[in-house]
């Protein structure tokens, strides 16, 4: 509807316009200059509606920013396994733990005819004093170790299938390699990544679920917020459309309300998202580095914080019209 | 301008507001409706805005049948009519130039357009110095005056007035009614409904009277 004193004084291009004969109806150019010029006062004026009580606007992003946060943060933690076991997924390595009698030598005898074997790259033989001793330095658990009377691993061989690329014949050859006598287990190392691959996919499908679930809400309370809005300004909407104000023009104000909240949402939520990654940056990296990998947290980037904002502003917008249809029509002249 | 053909209006409750009411209204015409307190006045006044349809009959505004304008066509046809409300109808929390110009803005003019025919409206009015004052802070006859300035400013053809004069002196009254016909004589077909008969008889201008619904007296000129 009409801006207040700040928002009407606003500069517009002047418009050339006759006087008299066509007195209150205006052309087409000129209309679309009034829509333009309505446009710019409401948004305008809704805009300093929201910043005039900026305590309970702040409450309204603050609870649409989490719930878009909410998501958003799951999504980009999912995307950071996503990455982390990417960088895991091959070669596919089979694991062969060799029976407990089994001497230094015959291992070694195992390992050398393993690597000749047409279907395996390469096969690595990991002693059992090698396993306990990389096992002492790599993960601090010396203490644990040292008061063990003997030494409770197995000898290793690590064999790396030729065609690693082909999950299928890597099954296979674990089969077959699980099948000598002197193997006690073949563990296929990518077992564990389908499963965690499973697990993520049933991840994201929660996240999916939980996301929509939030937009609904969100749209719920853009939609409450707006109706509360136009409930304030019953007596003004009545008089608007007593001097001839369309429904899209007493609808418009209210829309960008909506714009607006959903805009400070979705920046709220950005905002959200990339402090807690901030905070978790140091001890993820940290770890990581206990683990002797690179791995770097990946953050929301621009592009992520962008779509938040437009998501929340086209949010808003859905929920200020869900408002606007089902109670500016309600209000009607009496 | 208006013409009313056969009108009756039934309220839901089975009341009769107007019965078979037929009256023509011209250009360039001043008329008053006078009739008791629940007569129809204000019925008849809201049917040409549309604030209310006919139960049967016809009414024809500036050669439009009214029966023809669907919701959507209806802030059209408002926009071609100045109304001043009974209760003037103001926005409490807007200066006196933010309820001048809603008019204006509605039908899109830009800011200097606007501030050009709000100071003008309001000069006409007298209260060219209360541009920036609250409607709560201006007395009942003000109050009125920025509402008529409201309903002129745009323009309009047709003026419709629902006892404009009703808690004013008798000075303010013939200065209001004296401001109705100088709209009238630059062209406005101006519509008032009042009761102070006194005041009214004295202009000389058509009388429609309305009793229980039913026009009788002023269905010709
Ligand atoms: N919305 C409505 N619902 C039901 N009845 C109504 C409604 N509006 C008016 N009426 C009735 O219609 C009749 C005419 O009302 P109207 O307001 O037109 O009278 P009026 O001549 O303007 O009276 P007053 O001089 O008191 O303003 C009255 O009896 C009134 O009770
Ligand atoms: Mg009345």
């Amino acid at each position: 509807m009409i801006g207040r004193g700040r928002a009407a004084a606003g500069r517009t291009a002047p418009v050339g316009r006759r006087d008299g004969a066509s007195q209150s109806r205006t052309r087409w150019r000129d209309q679309f200059n009034g829509w333009l010029i309505h446009h710019r006062l409401s948004a305008a004026d809704s805009m300093n509606r929201v910043l005039d009580n900026p305590f309970s606007s702040a409450m309204t992003w603050l609870v649409i920013g989490i719930a878009l946060a909410l998501p958003t943060g799951l999504d980009v933690a999912l995307d950071n396994v996503g990455q982390l076991s990417a960088s895991w997924d091959s070669p596919a390595q089979i694991s062969l733990f060799l029976q407990d009698g089994v001497s230094d030598d015959r291992a070694r005898q195992l390992q050398e005819e393993l690597a000749g074997r047409g279907d395996i790259a390469q096969a690595q033989f990991v002693s059992r004093a090698e396993a306990l001793e990389e096992f002492r330095t790599l993960s601090g658990f010396a203490e644990v170790l040292a008061s063990l009377d003997s030494n409770p691993l197995p000898h290793l061989i690590l064999v790396s299938p030729a065609d690693s690329a082909a999950q299928s014949s890597a099954a296979a050859l674990r089969a077959e390699l699980e099948a000598y006598p002197d193997v006690a287990q073949a563990v296929l190392d990518m077992e564990w990544l389908q499963r965690l691959n499973s697990l993520m996919e049933l991840s994201r499908r929660l996240v999916l679920a939980v996301g929509g679930l939030l937009v609904v809400g969100v749209l719920l309370i853009l939609g409450n917020t707006i109706r509360l809005a136009i409930e304030s300004r019953r007596e003004e909407i009545v008089i608007v459309k007593l001097v001839g104000g369309s429904n899209a023009f007493v609808r418009r104000p209210f829309l960008y309300t909506g714009l607006w909240y959903g805009v400070g949402g979705g920046l709220f939520a950005a905002i959200l998202v990339s402090a807690s990654l901030w905070f978790l940056r140091q001890p993820v990296s940290e770890l990581a580095m206990s683990y002797q990998s690179e791995f770097q947290l990946r953050g929301l980037g621009i592009m992520g914080g962008l779509n938040l904002i437009i998501l929340g502003g086209l949010l808003g917008l859905a929920g200020a019209w869900l408002a606007v249809a089902r109670h500016l029509v309600e209000i009607q002249p009496r | 301008m208006i013409s009313f053909d056969r009108v009756s209006k039934r309220y839901a409750e089975g009341h009769d507001a107007l019965r078979e009411v037929s009256v023509n209204i011209g250009r360039d015409e001043l008329v008053f409706i006078t009739g008791h307190s629940g007569a129809g006045k204000t019925t008849l006044l809201r049917m040409i805005m549309l604030m209310e349809r006919p139960s049967r009959g016809q009414v024809m505004v500036d050669g439009q049948n009214l029966a023809a304008i669907g919701p959507r066509g209806i802030p059209r046809h408002r926009r071609n009519i100045g109304v001043v409300f009974q209760n003037h109808r103001l926005l409490l929390d807007r200066t006196v130039f933010d309820n001048v110009a809603l008019p204006l803005i509605i039908a899109g003019y830009d800011h200097r357009e606007v501030g050009r025919r709000v100071r003008a409206a309001l000069d006409k009015v007298g209260l060219l110095d209360r541009e920036r004052a609250m409607p709560v802070t201006l007395s009942g006859g003000e109050q009125q005056r920025v509402g008529i300035a409201r309903a002129v400013v745009g323009r309009p053809k047709i003026l419709l007035a629902d006892e404009p004069t009703g808690n004013l002196d008798p000075a303010l009254s013939a200065e209001i009614m004296q401001l109705f016909e100088e709209f009238n004589q630059v062209g406005v077909t101006v519509l008032i409904a009042s009761h102070d008969l006194a005041l009214i008889s004295r202009l000389h201008h058509r009388i429609i009277t309305l009793r229980h619904g039913r026009l009788v007296a002023g269905s010709a000129a």
